[in-house]
């Protein structure tokens, strides 16, 4: 079982290690993001009587980071499947929960890289943490949201055959999760549909629990943001090992 | 000689469209099996079916002695698969690929290094041990997936399609290993292929599938005598008609094509 799981894992990882143009082009995105949103609602934001814009952008910045890359991992899947490596480890006599949760715990390790990464690169753009020894609890906030991320990425693959699905899944469910979590807007004073929609939206706790460890403003309580970011990780997990031990080819 | 793959009456059907409809045959322990059919006929949805990557709708099989549908892993051990079309990680090397499939295996440690490389050696491919598999031709893909396949020392090795798309030498090379390891191990080889010359020399007994029911079988020279033919392929076409079949992109898209084949 662990022999499985290792070996899933450290495939994921030697894969993105190895693929430096992905690493790159990944990053692109949220510092587009940072700079663009950061610098130029900033004066607006300051204005609202809010404080630094790039402030509270960073860790959303480094949640949307997290969210592409590991539901892009999980997804690889679909690429697994029509590139024929899938079948190579249905047929193993191995249980499919520790190819997933090799396949989750490796795409979830890629995904924390990079959101350290993108930390990194803020740091270089103005941003200061509100306290450096709360660094180490955020970056394991950072693996369990990437589990949790990695694991929906999983199971939407095991539904979706083809690289248009991707798309489909990436408009409908990534880029919603991600522009309704508060990751770009304080969820405070949002419209109430808008706030609802922010409740049920597991990136909100995320986003949250990395705000209250990073700048030490939050919105739920990190003890609250934690535990269900905890129980849906858990909870996609179940689902996705469900799925995959579904998958026929 | 034991049997060492029954299959019973087995049948497969997609939305209500049955593309295997109850066939039953067995192979030899230590035989050279062939399993022919025209694209389309059920082939791949069987050899799916035996090595537990599809449930069957009704029927049964038995794989040493294993059901995979009771027992996917013990048959998953007893076999080793190369599919049609390749299933290596394109971003790993030659190594970790075979490294893969022997953790994966439970290969202790020791042994899985000493058969890797022997393995690597006996294909010929001991010096490309560190190259990504996406610098391989198709040919030293095939090669390579055939060493993985007998990585784990499986009593059984099924190639669909083995000989697909390569050129005569590789093809000649590939059924030399074949023929040495089936001598030299004992293993059973089931495999299907296009190429009729090929099931007649090297399987000792040959089945033929069409539209999903098995409609001849024996050694190469029993169906061309049944046949009154020359060679398999005269054989084949005599079994199996002229007309030429599509295959479609999906599963349930050939088997539409089959029924409107057959309302025809």
């Amino acid at each position: 079982m662990l022999r499985t799981i290792y070996i899933m894992w450290i495939r994921e990882v030697k894969k993105f290690v190895r693929s430096r143009s992905r690493i790159v082009g990944a990053l692109g995105q949220p510092i587009l993001f940072l700079l663009a949103l950061g610098y130029g609602l900033g004066s607006v934001f300051q204005a609202a009587g809010q404080g630094s814009y790039t402030q509270f952008l960073v860790p959303g910045i480094i949640g949307m980071a997290i969210i592409f890359t590991s539901i892009f991992n999980g997804m690889q899947i679909i690429w697994d499947r029509q590139f024929g490596f899938l079948k190579e480890t249905l047929v193993a006599p191995v249980s499919r929960v520790a190819i997933m949760l090799g396949r989750t715990f490796g795409g979830a390790t890629v995904a924390t890289v990079q959101g350290c990464i993108v930390f990194a690169l803020t740091l270089l753009f103005g941003f200061h943490p509100y306290s450096w020894t709360l660094l180490a609890p955020a970056v394991l906030l950072m693996f369990l949201i990437a589990s949790l991320f990695s694991a929906l990425g999983i199971t939407v693959a095991s539904f979706v055959r083809d690289m248009q699905g991707f798309q489909l899944v990436m408009n409908f469910l990534v880029m919603p999760i991600f522009f309704l979590s508060g990751a770009l807007f304080p969820p405070t004073n949002a419209p109430l549909l808008l706030r609802v929609l922010a409740t049920v939206d597991p990136l909100s706790y995320g986003v949250d629990g990395m705000r209250t460890l990073l700048i030490g403003s939050s919105h739920f309580g990190v003890v609250t943001d934690v535990m269900v970011v905890f129980v849906i990780a858990v909870v996609f997990v179940g689902i996705g090992s469900y799925c995959f031990t579904k998958l026929e080819v | 000689m034991a049997n060492i793959i029954e299959v019973e009456d087995l049948k497969k059907s997609f939305a209500g469209i049955e593309a295997v409809r109850g066939i039953s045959f067995s192979v030899q322990q230590g035989s050279t099996f062939g399993f022919l059919g025209p694209n389309g006929a059920g082939k791949s949805t069987t050899i799916k079916m035996l090595t537990t990557l599809l449930r069957p709708t009704t029927g049964s099989i038995l794989i040493d002695g294993n059901d995979p549908t009771k027992d996917p892993h013990a048959v998953r051990r007893a076999i080793g698969v190369v599919f049609q079309d390749p299933s290596l990680d394109d971003d790993l090397t030659a190594w970790e690929n075979m490294e893969l499939h022997g953790v994966l295996y439970g290969v202790p440690r020791g042994t899985r290094r000493a058969r890797i490389s022997e393995l690597l050696k006996f294909v010929e491919l001991d010096d490309r041990r560190d190259s990504y598999v996406r610098e391989f031709s198709g040919g030293m893909k095939r090669r390579l997936e055939i060493a993985r396949g007998l990585l784990h020392h499986p009593k059984i090795i099924f190639l669909d399609e083995p000989t697909l798309g390569l050129d005569p030498q590789t093809r000649n090379h590939m059924w030399e290993y074949l023929g040495r390891l089936n001598e030299r191990e004992g293993i059973t080889v089931f495999f299907t292929t296009h190429y009729m010359d090929e099931a007649d020399r090297n399987a000792d007994k040959i089945a033929i599938i069409d539209h999903g029911s098995i409609i001849a079988s024996g050694a190469g020279d029993e169906l061309k005598r049944q046949t009154r033919k020359d060679s398999l392929e005269e054989a084949f076409l005599e079994l199996t008609g002229r007309n030429i079949r599509e295959e479609g992109a999906s599963e349930l898209e050939h088997l539409r094509m089959m029924r409107r084949a057959r309302e025809r």
